[in-house]
């Protein structure tokens, strides 16, 4: 049981070699092991999406998955959005709709929005709210998250345009 | 210093063109460190050496413990102790905070660990304590319990049954009346009975709930982490049940998830891991998972009403009469019996009422404990009253709206007061309002009129659409005193020390912009700490709605005397009178002309150090400690209307328009009020629709994960329209403002209830909340 597996967590492009006991869940790991408080926990089955990462590309729930299983792999989180100082599109659009209160789901619709704008940069408003439904916030009534992430797909639109 | 008190005299605050930052809706200061990954929120606290708690919880939802059995857990490598009830016999039960009623009802709190009995599914029965918290799991699954399991009592409207061998389960009565109940009711024209319910939610914040004690022997001090909504109360309480002095205890806030009324009232949990982190003299961290907080953080909401209203031909309300039953839930919790006496005080709402006659049962059942969660008590009884104000508009056949414009009280009529017979029962006194306004004002913005012409024709094309209206009184701000420190910085920065507590409403921006507007600084510059036990004695917290009217008060007034202070000084420095200065930016100058001489405010702070020449007597430092008192509580009232559409094969309803109109007085940064105003909106469209606590007959709830419990995801919810006003800045607050926490749930389940009937075409066919789709399929087949 407590047999421990070792690993290698790449998060936001740094390594952090940590030991885990296969059953410990990749959230977990990137938390506790790996010191990165960003993400956060808020069902740990898999429903409010408030775990959301990047894995190689791909938003995946972090609580779902083992640790083990991103052994070597690339994850985003949180932490890795902002270029220094300057924050991401979507991150400055979210200050700027009020799309936060309490903050707490906001690293998980983060992760998931950017996500699929780079899948889709021309993403359409309707399937815009399809990816978002897949997430929870209890605070806003996700009026300003929805236009947080349109302006932010709208500006990043024009950047690439110029 | 003190200001405020019973100060009717207050100015007109300025209109918010004349407002520097307050009234705008400016970015909030608290973002930043929450959009980047920085936030600390209880899971992200930690300290060395510090030992996880897992909570045993009861698998019956009644019975008698007769032994537990730790033997294999102690035997698991890593884990410490595992206590129960007999560990910590000495400590007293969770304790109410301070109740006026609570004579009668104390036997029926909650003890930390179950001691004989347990009441529902999650009653904590043992606490294990081990180095690592998926060790603390594995042990907590290996604690044996024997129980012998007793008849349960799942509904508030059975007979009552036993707390305890010898007491009933009815725990009180309480009742609130005023006028001739039985003249109103023999002299009507028509007499309404309805049975309704409203269902058990909660608010269910996103993060769970989460505590870590801290014990340092070296200086005696304790410490509880995690603390959230009103923690210089709860240190109140703890310092109780812990027998210490407040100065020994202290609890500390960081980011909160989410509160709703629910997060932060003190819990078993918060207790043991105070009570654990002194015995081990190590930190002990708890977190909540979602599964232990759908089943044991507060529920709320539950009650069925007996209703009865008398009207005379016109539909002038004569009289109503109500028997509440409440459901408690398992134990009475930290508010006693707050959440029936605010049904029932707050039933009447914006109506003129001559005779009112209420009677609330509050009875235990064998689910999780039930307390306040947002607007508590007054969704419930907005509720009630839509629907009796609806059945008279059917039975008498006049317009909804209309019979609700003839019932409301006036601008006139202001202050008006609804005095109860029972002697202890606080009066309400509306401070200010002109409900008829607002509702005319909200109709117009709707396009009421038009509205529905459209839903006729659109019901004649066969589809089930219609429209609601609720309209319901607020209440906030209640006394008696909040206080705030301001310091200013020799670099300018405003440090700005708060007894308020934030819950992610934006309680940071709002103190900032209330005292960058008094101080003439930018509101960027304030740096604003709340939830510190140990850096301001006194703190009200944030319930009730009453931050940013009681805390905003507080920082007003003593904003103001940093103010004064600095002028006079800065008077002496630039030779010019006081009365002749103005501080722009952070900046002293004359008022009249640009270029004169000026000092920055972080110089002036500088010339105040201890030793100034400058003093001459006077106090040092740019700074002040000041009180805002007040006696009274101020309502802000609101407008509901909602357009719902059914969905004929599914009983699906689908909310296509929802408008909040609301009165707040003033708004401090109406970004921040429509925001609370959607949130809270939706989250009483999740209560209206789809979020239930559902139990079985034997009491094993089912709705223990978010796959259970439905809370409204992006595609459940329409665009909210927000109507801000500002037409009834109260007259008891310095700068008039009102609070705006509530007033987006308040109407939501009265307004729905009314929009479904509409859109069915059936008066009166809705009588209980929340209106699953099989509650609708079930109405369609009849
Ligand atoms: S915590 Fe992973 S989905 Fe909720
Ligand atoms: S901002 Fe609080 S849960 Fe989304």
């Amino acid at each position: 049981m407590t047999d421990k597996t070792d690993i290698i967590l790449i998060i936001n492009g740094r390594a952090h070699a940590i030991s885990v006991e296969p059953r410990k869940t990749l959230v977990d790991a990137i938390r506790d092991d790996c010191g990165q408080t960003g993400t956060h926990i808020g069902c740990e089955h898999g429903i409010c999406g408030t775990c959301t990462i990047i894995l190689d590309g791909d938003a995946v729930r972090s609580c779902l998955m083992f640790a083990v299983q991103a052994d070597g792999r690339h994850i985003r989180t949180v932490e890795g959005l902002a270029d220094g100082e300057t924050l991401h599109p979507l991150q400055q659009a979210f200050i700027t709709h009020h799309g936060l209160q309490c903050g707490f789901c906001t690293p998980g619709f983060l992760m998931l929005a950017v996500n699929a704008l780079e899948h889709n940069p021309n993403i359409g408003d309707d399937e815009l709210l399809d990816v978002l439904a897949s997430n929870l916030c209890r605070c806003t009534g996700y009026q300003n998250i929805i236009k947080a992430v349109r302006a932010a797909r709208d500006e990043m639109r024009g950047a690439k345009a110029t | 210093m003190s200001h405020g008190g019973n100060a009717h005299g207050y100015p007109t605050p300025p209109p918010s063109s004349a407002r520097r930052v307050l009234g705008h809706a400016v970015a909030r200061i608290e973002d930043r460190p929450l959009v980047t990954g920085r936030g600390r929120y209880a899971g992200d606290i930690n300290f060395p050496h510090q030992l996880h708690m897992r909570i045993v919880r009861s698998p019956n939802a009644h019975g008698k413990i007769l032994s537990v059995d730790a033997s294999a857990a102690l035997a698991m490598p890593g884990v410490l102790a595992v206590w129960t009830n007999a560990d910590i016999a000495e400590l007293s039960p969770i304790d109410f905070r301070a109740d006026k009623n609570a004579t009668g009802i104390r036997e029926f709190r909650q003890p930390a660990l179950a001691q004989t009995y347990v009441r529902y599914i999650g009653d904590p029965v043992a606490a294990v304590f081990a180095d690592d918290p998926y060790v603390a799991e594995d042990a907590a699954e290996q604690v044996a319990l024997a129980i012998e399991a007793l008849p349960v009592v799942m509904s508030a409207s059975d007979p009552p049954g036993e707390f305890e061998p010898g007491r009933s389960s009815e725990a009180i009565v309480l009742h609130h009346s005023f006028g001739d109940v039985e003249a109103a009711f023999r002299n009507a024209h028509a007499v309404i009975e309805l049975d309704l319910q409203t269902g058990r939610h909660s608010g269910v914040p996103l993060e769970t709930r989460g505590a870590i004690g801290v014990y340092d022997a070296a200086k005696d001090l304790l410490e509880l982490h995690g603390a959230a909504k009103i923690p210089h109360r709860n240190r109140e309480t703890l310092c109780r049940m812990l027998n210490r002095a407040p100065s020994s205890l202290h609890l500390h806030e960081s980011h909160v998830g989410g509160g709703f009324g629910i997060r932060g009232e003190l819990y078993p949990e918060d207790v043991l891991v105070l009570v654990a982190a002194m015995r081990f003299e190590r930190p002990v961290k708890w977190i909540e998972d979602r599964r232990e907080h759908l089943m044991c953080a507060n529920q709320g909401r539950e009650q069925r009403h007996r209703a009865r209203i008398a009207v005379d031909r016109d539909g002038h309300i004569l009289g109503i009469e109500d028997e509440i039953f409440h459901d408690q839930g398992a134990y009475i919790r930290t508010h006693g019996v707050n959440v029936p006496n605010r049904t029932m005080c707050m039933m009447t709402g914006a109506y003129k009422v001559p005779a009112y006659r209420a009677k609330a049962r509050v009875r235990l059942t064998n689910k999780t404990p039930a307390a306040t969660y947002r607007a508590p008590g007054r969704y419930e009884s907005t509720f009630v009253r839509s629907r009796l104000m609806d059945a008279v508009a059917a039975k008498l056949g006049i317009d909804p709206v209309e019979v609700r414009r003839r019932n409301l009280i006036t601008a006139q009529e202001m202050p008006y007061v609804i005095a109860f017979d029972e002697p202890g029962v606080e009066a309400l006194e509306f401070d200010s309002g002109d409900f008829p306004a607002l509702l005319e004002k909200a109709l117009k913005a709707f396009g009421w009129d038009k509205l529905q012409a459209d839903l006729k024709r659109r019901r004649a094309a066969g589809e089930l659409v219609g429209a609601g209206v609720a309209i319901f009184m607020e209440e906030s701000g209640r006394g008696p005193s909040d206080n705030a420190k301001i310091k200013v910085d020799p670099d300018g920065t405003v440090e700005l020390i708060t007894g308020g507590a934030s819950l992610g409403q934006g309680f940071e921006t709002v103190m900032a912009q209330i005292c960058a507007e008094a101080l003439g600084v930018d509101y960027r510059r304030v740096r604003v700490i709340h939830g510190q036990t140990d850096l301001i004695d006194h703190g009200i917290g944030a319930h009730a709605a009453r931050a940013t009217v009681l805390t905003g008060g507080a920082v007003h007034v003593t904003a103001t005397m940093v103010r004064d202070k600095a002028l006079e000084f800065a008077s002496e420095l630039l030779q010019t009178p006081a009365d002749d200065l103005d501080i722009v930016d952070g900046m002293v100058m004359r008022r009249d002309t640009k270029g004169g001489p000026s000092i920055a405010l972080g110089d002036l702070a500088k010339r105040l150090a201890p030793g100034s020449k400058l003093l001459r007597g006077r106090d040092p430092q740019l700074a002040a400690h000041g009180w805002y008192n007040t006696d009274h509580t101020v309502f802000p009232y609101g407008v509901h209307l909602a357009v719902a559409c059914v969905d004929r094969d599914t009983g699906r309803v689908a909310v296509e328009r929802f408008m909040v109109a609301y009165d707040v007085g003033r708004a401090v940064n109406p970004l921040l009020i429509e925001g609370q105003l959607v949130g809270g909106c939706v989250q009483g469209l999740g209560g209206a629709l789809s979020e239930e606590f559902v139990y079985d007959e034997a009491g094993e709830p089912l709705s223990a994960t978010f796959a259970d419990y439905l809370m409204p995801t992006v595609h459940d919810v329409p665009d909210v329209e927000v109507l801000l006003t500002e037409d009834a800045p109260s007259p008891r607050h310095p700068l008039g403002l009102k609070g705006a926490g509530e007033g987006g749930i308040n109407g939501a389940g009265g307004v729905i209830a009314s929009a479904i009937d509409d859109a069915l075409q059936m008066s009166g066919a809705i009588t209980r909340l929340p209106v699953t789709p099989q509650r609708i399929r079930d109405l369609l087949r009849r």
